[in-house]
C-alpha cells in the first residue's frame, strides 16, 4: 500500500474547525431525535405507513448509502481483479468512505427497524435463517462487509498505533497483530468483493418482489443486474469526487492522472448500463410506457440522461488542461446522482402500493435523522485522515501538522 | 330391542349394505367432529346392537329443534334414527300414539335402563304445579324428572330446555325454567339455540354412544367445543368491525357491502356459539349475519328474547385489539417545510457541486501530475 506516488500520512491540523462543529452540532441533534423516535417508535415520528413501509432511511441510508460507499468495492475491483497496481494512493480513503457508509447503512437498518432490538439474534440464530429470503441475504452481507471493511481499514489505525510510545499496550497490540493481519489481508479483500456483489444486486431483488407495485419500467428481472453495475459507477463517482475534495482541500496531490485513467472504466460501465437498460425496456415490449410523457416516463429518460451524460463528458478529447479536472468532477458528480436517482426512483417514486395510500414523503423527522447522520459520517472521516495515515502525497507545508 | 346383525348381506330391503353403512358412520363421524376411529366403533358399536336408546320428551317449545334436526344430511335423519341411534320415543316422530306411546315410553326405560339417552326439547312450566304443560295427563315436571332418573345421559336441546327461552320470556306466566333448573344435581348438557345447531347436538350425542363419554362443558352445561368462543371472535364480518365500518340503517350502503351489523344490534360480541363458523341448514351463508340481520343473541340467556332486538350491547370481552395498525392509515402529504428542506439539500448540493468543481479545477503549485492527463 506504500507504492504509488507517496506514503501515507496523517493531515494533521486542527480537529475542532467550523465544519467540524457544524457536523457534530446536526449528529448531536440527531442522536437527541435517535432516542426520542427508539422511545415512541416510527408512528409518531415517520411518514411511513403500511402502504409504505420503507421511506427515506431505507431509500437513502441504507440502499443508497451503501451505494455511495461502493468506492472500496470498485477500488478493490480495479486493483486485486484486474491487477491494477497504479490505483493504490486511492484504496485508503476509498475503503476509509465505504466503512463509514456500509457502518451508518447499518445504523439506518437499525434506526428503520420495527423491533431493532432482536438484531442481534439474526447472525447467531443460524439455524433458523430462511435461507429463500433475499433480506437475509442483504442483512448478512451487509453485517459482515462492514466487518471485514473495519478489519482491511486496521492496518492504518496499528500503523499509527506502532508510532506511539505513551500508550505501550496499543503499541504491543498493533506489533502483536499486524502480521497476523497482513497474511489475512488477501481472503479479506477476497471477502470485501464477493460480499458486495452479493448484497449490492440483492437490493434490487428486494424491491422486485414487490412484484407489480413496481412500475412496469423497473419492474425488470436486470433490477439487480442494474443496482450491481451502477453501485460500480456510484463507487468510482465517489471515489472521485472524494480524492479530489479532500485533496484541494487539504492541499495534496491530486492524483488526476490516476483518477483519469479510472474515467475509461467508467465509460465502459456506465454505456454498459445504458445500453442494457433500453435494450431490456424494448425487448420486454415496454417502450410504449417511454413515451407516456408522465412522471415515469420522466423520471426515466432523466435517469438514462444522468448515466449517459458523464460517459460523453469522459470520452471528450482530453484538454490536457485544469479543465479536465473539472470535468472529471462534474462526470462524477452525475455518476452519483444517477445511480441515487435510479435508486430512489426504485424504491420510492415508481412504487405504488394501491390507490388508498397517500403518495410518500419523508417528514421533517426523517430528513433531519438522515442529514445528522450524513453530517456524522463527514465528522468521522475528517477526524480519521487527520489523525491516521489515509491521504497519500506530502504533508502540505502550510498546515501544522 | 332386537336387532339384525351386520354382515355382508344386505341390512334392510331397501338394500343398506356393510358398504353404505360404514360410510354413513363415517360422515356421521366427521360431520360432528368426532376422530376418525369413531367410524369404526359406530359400526362396532351398532353391529353388536348396542345402538343407544335415545328418549326424547317435549315441553312447551315451537319443534323448531326437532324441524331443525330433520334437515340435517351428514347424516340424514333416517339414517341417524334407523342406523345409528335407536330413536325409541319422540312425540313429533314416532308412529304409536294414545296409550301404545306410552307403553313404549316405560318399555324403552326399562330395557335401557342407566343407557339412554335423554333429549329434552323445551321449557318446562314450574307456576301452579306445571299445570300449563301435560301429556297423557302428566306434567312435564313429572316426565322429566322420572326419565332423567334413570338416563345415562340428559341432553337439554335449544335455548327453551337450556334457560327457559322464549316461554320464560318477561313476564314469563308458567314460570318455564330450563332442564338444569328442574334436574338441579344432574349433568344437563345444554344445547342453547332457536333453533340450535342440530351438528351440535349429534357431536354429542353420537360422543356418547360410541364412547359413552361427553364432551367438555363449561359452567353452564354447553359444550365448549361449540360454544366455547362469542360468534363475534369468528364472524365474517369482524374485519369491517375492526376497521370502522357498520351499517347505519337496513338497506343503506354499508349493509349492501356486507359491513358489520353491530350498530343494528347485533348480539354477536356477547353470545357464545360457534354460529358463525358453523352455519344452518347444511348451506354456506345460511345464520342470521350471514343473510344480513343482526345475531339476536338466542343462545345466551339474558340476551335473547331480554335485550331488543336492535339494541346495541356493550362490549366487554372482544373489543378490537388496539395494537391492530388500521387497514388504511394516512399520512400526511408532502408538508411545505418537508418540501422546502429538501429542496434546499438537493438544490445546495447541485451548488455545492458546482462550486467544488470549480474549486477542483483550479490550478495548484502542488500539481505536479497534470500533464500526464
Amino acid at each position: 500500500m506504500k507504492n504509488g506516488h507517496g506514503v501515507p500520512r496523517p493531515v494533521g491540523g486542527p480537529i475542532m474547525t467550523p465544519v467540524m462543529k457544524l457536523c457534530l452540532a446536526l449528529a448531536g441533534i440527531t442522536t437527541l431525535l435517535l432516542i426520542y423516535r427508539f422511545l415512541v417508535g416510527l408512528g409518531p415520528v415517520t411518514n411511513m405507513t403500511d402502504g409504505h413501509p420503507w421511506g427515506l432511511w431505507i431509500a437513502f441510508d441504507v440502499v443508497t448509502g451503501t451505494a455511495l460507499a461502493c468506492g472500496g468495492y470498485a477500488v478493490a475491483l480495479l486493483i486485486y481483479v484486474f491487477n491494477k497496481g497504479k490505483y493504490h494512493p486511492l484504496i485508503r480513503s476509498a475503503i476509509l468512505t465505504s466503512a463509514l457508509g456500509y457502518t451508518l447503512g447499518a445504523i439506518g437498518v437499525i434506526i428503520d427497524l420495527g423491533r431493532p432490538w432482536w438484531t442481534w439474534k439474526l447472525p447467531i440464530f443460524f439455524w433458523t435463517w430462511n435461507l429463500d429470503s433475499v433480506q437475509l441475504e442483504v442483512a448478512l452481507c451487509i453485517m459482515l462487509y462492514t466487518a471485514v471493511l473495519w478489519i482491511e481499514m486496521a492496518p492504518v489505525f496499528m500503523e499509527r498505533w506502532e508510532q506511539e510510545d505513551d500508550k505501550p499496550r496499543l503499541q504491543e497490540f498493533s506489533r502483536k497483530w499486524t502480521p497476523i493481519l497482513m497474511k489475512a489481508m488477501p481472503w479479506l479483500i477476497a471477502l470485501g468483493i464477493v460480499l458486495p456483489t452479493m448484497h449490492q444486486s440483492s437490493l434490487g431483488s428486494m424491491i422486485l418482489l414487490a412484484g407489480p407495485k413496481l412500475h412496469p419500467l423497473w419492474l425488470t428481472p436486470w433490477l439487480p443486474f442494474f443496482f450491481l453495475v451502477s453501485c460500480i459507477a456510484m463507487g468510482y463517482g465517489m471515489v472521485v469526487l472524494e480524492t479530489m475534495w479532500s485533496r484541494t482541500v487539504y492541499s495534496r496531490y491530486r492524483e488526476t492522472s490516476v483518477l483519469s485513467a479510472l474515467s475509461r472504466a467508467m465509460v465502459v460501465v456506465l454505456l454498459t448500463w445504458v445500453g442494457v437498460r433500453l435494450f431490456d425496456v424494448i425487448a420486454s415490449g415496454k417502450s410504449a410506457y417511454l413515451f407516456n410523457l408522465d412522471r415515469f416516463s420522466i423520471l426515466f429518460w432523466l435517469e438514462v440522461l444522468l448515466f449517459l451524460a458523464p460517459a460523453i463528458i469522459l470520452m471528450l478529447k482530453p484538454t490536457r488542461t485544469d479543465r479536465d479536472r473539472g470535468r472529471l468532477f462534474m462526470a462524477s458528480g452525475m455518476m452519483v446522482t444517477a445511480g441515487m436517482l435510479h435508486r430512489f426512483t426504485a424504491y420510492w417514486f415508481a412504487y405504488n402500493p394501491g390507490d388508498h395510500w397517500n403518495l410518500y414523503f419523508p417528514s421533517m423527522f426523517e430528513i433531519f435523522v438522515t442529514v445528522g447522520l450524513i453530517a456524522a459520517e463527514v465528522a468521522a472521516f475528517m477526524y480519521i485522515i487527520k489523525k491516521f495515515p489515509i491521504l497519500t502525497g506530502r504533508p502540505s507545508a502550510a498546515l501544522p501538522t | 330391542m332386537v336387532l339384525p346383525t351386520l354382515d355382508s348381506t344386505p341390512l334392510d330391503p331397501t338394500g343398506l349394505d356393510r358398504r353404505d353403512f360404514v360410510k354413513v358412520c363415517s360422515m356421521a363421524a366427521a360431520a360432528v367432529g368426532l376422530p376418525s376411529e369413531a367410524a369404526a366403533a359406530i359400526v362396532e358399536n351398532v353391529q353388536a346392537g348396542r345402538k343407544p336408546s335415545v328418549i326424547w320428551l317435549h315441553n312447551q317449545e315451537c319443534t323448531g329443534c326437532t324441524e331443525s334436526l330433520l334437515r340435517t344430511n351428514h347424516p340424514t335423519l333416517d339414517e341417524l334414527i334407523i342406523d345409528l341411534i335407536s330413536l325409541d320415543y319422540h312425540e313429533t316422530l314416532m308412529v304409536a300414539a294414545g296409550h301404545q306411546a306410552e307403553e313404549v315410553l316405560q318399555a324403552a326405560m326399562e330395557e335401557n335402563a342407566g343407557a339412554y339417552i335423554l333429549v329434552i326439547e323445551g321449557a318446562i312450566p314450574m307456576k301452579d304445579d306445571g299445570v300449563y304443560c301435560k301429556i297423557g295427563g302428566r306434567t312435564s315436571i313429572d316426565l322429566v324428572s322420572e326419565v332423567a332418573e334413570r338416563a345415562g345421559a340428559i341432553i337439554a336441546i335449544g335455548s327453551c330446555a337450556s334457560w327457559g327461552g322464549i316461554p320464560s320470556a318477561a313476564p314469563n306466566p308458567t314460570g318455564a325454567v330450563g332442564a338444569p333448573t328442574l334436574l338441579e344435581g344432574k349433568t344437563v348438557v345444554t344445547i342453547p339455540g332457536c333453533p340450535s345447531n342440530p351438528y351440535n347436538f349429534l357431536g354429542v350425542a353420537l360422543q356418547y354412544a360410541t364412547f359413552g363419554t361427553l364432551p367438555e362443558l363449561d359452567a353452564l352445561g354447553r359444550p365448549k367445543f361449540a360454544y366455547g368462543r362469542y360468534i363475534h371472535e369468528h364472524c365474517p364480518r369482524r374485519a369491517h368491525f375492526d376497521a370502522g365500518r357498520f351499517v347505519k340503517q337496513f338497506g343503506d350502503e354499508g349493509h349492501r357491502e356486507g359491513w358489520c351489523l353491530y350498530q343494528m344490534g347485533c348480539k354477536g360480541p356477547v353470545t357464545r356459539a360457534n354460529c358463525s363458523t358453523l352455519h344452518f341448514g347444511e348451506m354456506n351463508g345460511a345464520w342470521p349475519i350471514g343473510i344480513g340481520a343482526p345475531c339476536f343473541g338466542c343462545t345466551e340467556e339474558g340476551v335473547g328474547f331480554t335485550i331488543g332486538k336492535f339494541e346495541t350491547v356493550e362490549i366487554t370481552d372482544a373489543t378490537p385489539p388496539s395494537t391492530y395498525p388500521p387497514i388504511f392509515s394516512s399520512r400526511e402529504g408532502p408538508n411545505p417545510w418537508a418540501t422546502m428542506a429538501l429542496g434546499g439539500i438537493i438544490g445546495g448540493a447541485i451548488g455545492g457541486g458546482i462550486i467544488a468543481a470549480k474549486k477542483v479545477s483550479q490550478p495548484s503549485e502542488d500539481e505536479i501530475g497534470l500533464g500526464e492527463v
